[in-house]
């Protein structure tokens, strides 16, 4: 029953579709049973979340995020590791954004930064998934759980440095300055006005976004290197054999993976926030670990299930504006029934759908 | 009656300098921090105040829980959009986002709890945490038999040191040989509200000799107050009055009323009242207090009664000064 029975159209679409539909299925009772209308809640969801300019461009801002922490966890999954630490490295990155805009907000414009900015987070976010990428490859510590933990340290390092040594002097909040102007990104409000997004923060840090897609797609199915994670990915065992390092694979496969959550900092710190303060990240980097999950760890389908969790994000948040019975633990709820049946429950339909597609399949196999 | 309505806005207008909305216009709107409604603390607090003001007058509110940062500048500029009036934005996180979305609608009023945004049509409320911190400080060293007392905290930030400070230089006020321990819980938004976290951190504390902890963790707190009365020593309870969670366990509360600077707020909008600027309240204004109640009247004897009483006329006289923490981030000993 592996993938390659299906035709890709049903294995990228129809499956993620069924799912889905299962998913809101399901949600739309809780929906009933707190006594909410399920179709007006679907209609306040959708229209929130693409209905308008302005409710789209918060979609595409926390699909940035997600594009960011999704690539993170699909490279990793295509080396068969699992990298939950997506949650620390952004933190982190924030670091390496923050202090490129920190030093260079009053000298140069945000295209000099945006670079610096860039590689600072890269590197940040590669540097916190180092140690446990390190002692996966070295001492068969598995990343699961080494990761985790050092999202524990990152957030302690963070809420240290934030409140003793980052923090302006006499403020009561754990940040730094606010960024000048020129650390700022532009937001695309302010590049294409005609849009009309409004105040929302989509940000230029959405085409790095799609950029990073584009050459992780290169990296994976194009590079020697690439060739390389994927054979160790399917067996381990065999690229060895094969002649591949397992030590240089892993190491190399975290710190891209690392570096690739980490530069969701600068969606959030350079493009939104203009400023590096304690829990940023809220949950985006786990939230990864789904859209990679539902996205087939493929750019395309990552940036489809980044745009989906985003649509969750801006509508929920819309629907618990315009129905207060709605809370947010609600539009948690709806989220986590995505992640069950897209993730968890990802075989519930397959082998009926295998069943059905089979036959004609085998049909039109022997005719040819 | 409307002459009189319109005369009423015309002198709000000339007495403050900003013109309030008319009376019956009033939608009064309240903006939570991550901890959410229900966190058993701070934000319920303000869930608290904006309830009763329902109750009183019948005037319907609404409240918004944000889920990211990003939520926070969007929840502001809907409220403002839909014409709610007040606006109250609980935490000090909300400052950078009520500073912007205020500029943006000069005619609306806003409130900020544990912060300070200066502009025409804010008002920001501040606490003299330290104050209450210091008075519930020299009860617990008052009741202390071990000389020793505890102080967990949420996580460590500015606003919790500024607890812990002032309830050390309280208990070195009462007994100065006493030993203070102070953990903190995490390091996440999670601090706020891990009970069993709280409760170990407690119980190592008293493992250690402490007889009486003092906590401002939220719903943390209830983990500490828990492992108080199990341990058959004494805990402290914070933000709203907690004496009643655990009878004859629970030394006192430190009062911040969170909820009497919602409803003044939401007041002052429907009675044409309202003023924007610092509100700074301290035990002279009532913002923070101790709570005295028929749960722990047996555990406050009539000397510490009257030690702290007397210590609460000192500093509102100015003769006792406690050293708050963010005047120059560093504490006293």
């Amino acid at each position: 029953m592996s993938a390659g029975q299906l035709p890709r159209w049903v294995d990228y679409g129809l499956i993620p579709f069924l799912n889905l539909v299962a998913a809101f299925l399901v949600s739309g009772l809780v929906v009933i049973l707190i006594g909410e209308n399920p179709l007006d809640a679907v209609k306040v969801l959708i229209w929130g979340s693409v209905g308008y300019a302005e409710g789209f461009g918060f979609t595409l801002f926390y699909a940035t995020n997600f594009i960011f922490t999704g690539l993170a966890v699909a490279v990793a999954f295509h080396a068969g590791l699992f990298n939950i630490g997506g949650e620390g490295q952004a933190y982190i990155g924030g670091l390496g954004v923050a202090f490129a805009c920190l030093a260079l907000d009053q000298y140069v414009p945000w295209y000099v930064i945006l670079p610096f900015a860039i590689v600072g987070s890269a590197v940040a976010g590669a540097a916190w998934a180092f140690i446990p990428a390190w002692l996966q490859a070295k001492r068969g510590s598995h990343v699961v759980i080494t990761t985790i933990m050092f999202n524990y340290i990152s957030f302690s390092l963070m809420v240290y440095l934030l409140a003793n040594v980052l923090k302006k002097p006499g403020s009561m909040q754990p940040e730094t300055r606010t960024f000048e102007e020129a650390g700022r990104l532009p937001f695309l409000n302010d590049l294409f006005p005609s849009f009309g997004f409004g105040y929302a923060p989509v940000n230029l840090s959405l085409f790095v976004a799609l950029a990073a897609c584009v050459l992780v797609w290169l990296l994976i199915w194009r590079t020697k290197l690439g060739y390389e994670i994927r054979s160790f990915g399917a067996n381990a065992t065999a690229a060895v054999y094969a002649g591949i390092s397992p030590v240089r694979t892993i190491i190399i496969t975290m710190l891209i993976s690392g570096g690739l959550a980490g530069m969701m900092a600068i969606n959030e710190i350079m493009g939104s926030q203009h400023r590096l303060l304690i829990d940023f990240v809220t949950g985006y980097g786990f939230v990864g670990i789904a859209v990679a999950l539902m996205g087939r760890a493929h750019p395309v389908g990552i940036i489809l299930a980044s745009i989906l969790f985003g649509m969750l994000y801006q509508g929920g948040a819309e629907l618990s504006f315009e129905m207060p019975n709605i809370t947010r633990d609600m539009i948690i709820v709806i989220q986590g029934l995505v992640i069950l049946f897209a993730g968890a429950l990802e075989h519930m339909f397959r082998p009926t759908i295998v069943r059905l597609f089979t036959p004609s399949r085998a049909l039109a196999a022997k005719e040819a | 009656m409307k002459k009189f309505l319109t005369i009423g806005t015309a002198l709000a207008g000339l007495a403050f300098s900003v013109a309030g909305a008319a009376a019956a216009d009033t939608k009064p709107a309240v903006l939570y921090d991550l901890g959410g409604r229900f966190d058993k603390s701070f934000n319920e607090a303000a869930y608290t105040g904006a309830e009763k003001f329902k109750e009183d007058t019948g005037i319907e509110y609404r409240d918004f829980e944000i889920q990211n940062d990003s939520q926070r500048e969007q929840a502001l500029r809907n409220f403002a959009k839909r014409g709610m009036n007040p606006i109250v934005a609980i935490g000090f996180s909300q400052a950078n986002a009520v500073e912007k979305v205020a500029k943006e609608f000069p005619d609306t009023q806003f409130a900020i709890v544990d912060m300070v945004v200066d502009l025409p049509n804010v008002r920001s409320i501040l606490f003299k945490e330290h104050e209450g911190s210091y008075i519930v400080g020299m009860l617990a060293a008052m009741a202390s038999e071990t000389g020793k007392v505890g102080f967990v905290g949420g996580m460590d930030i500015p606003l919790i040191r500024k607890f812990a400070c002032g309830y050390k230089q309280g208990v070195m006020a009462a007994n100065p040989n006493a030993e203070v321990f102070e953990n903190m819980t995490g390091t996440t938004g999670a601090a706020w509200n891990d009970p069993v976290k709280g409760g170990e951190l407690a119980k190592s504390q008293f493992d250690r000799g402490a007889d009486v902890v003092y906590h401002a963790a939220g719903g943390t707190g209830i983990g500490v107050l828990q492992a108080a009365a199990d341990a058959g020593k004494l805990g402290i309870g914070v933000d709203s009055n907690q004496n009643g969670l655990h009878p004859g366990s629970v030394l006192s509360s430190m009062l911040k009323r969170v909820d009497i600077a919602v409803y003044q707020a939401f007041e002052d909008a429907e009675n044409d009242t309202w003023s924007s600027g610092f509100e700074v309240l301290g035990l002279q204004e009532g913002g923070v207090d101790w709570a005295l109640d028929d749960n722990n009247a047996e555990l406050v004897t009539d000397e510490m009664k009257a030690k702290v009483e007397e210590a609460t006329q000192k500093i509102i006289s100015g003769e006792i000064v406690v050293h708050d923490y963010m005047s120059d981030e560093s504490c006293p000993n």
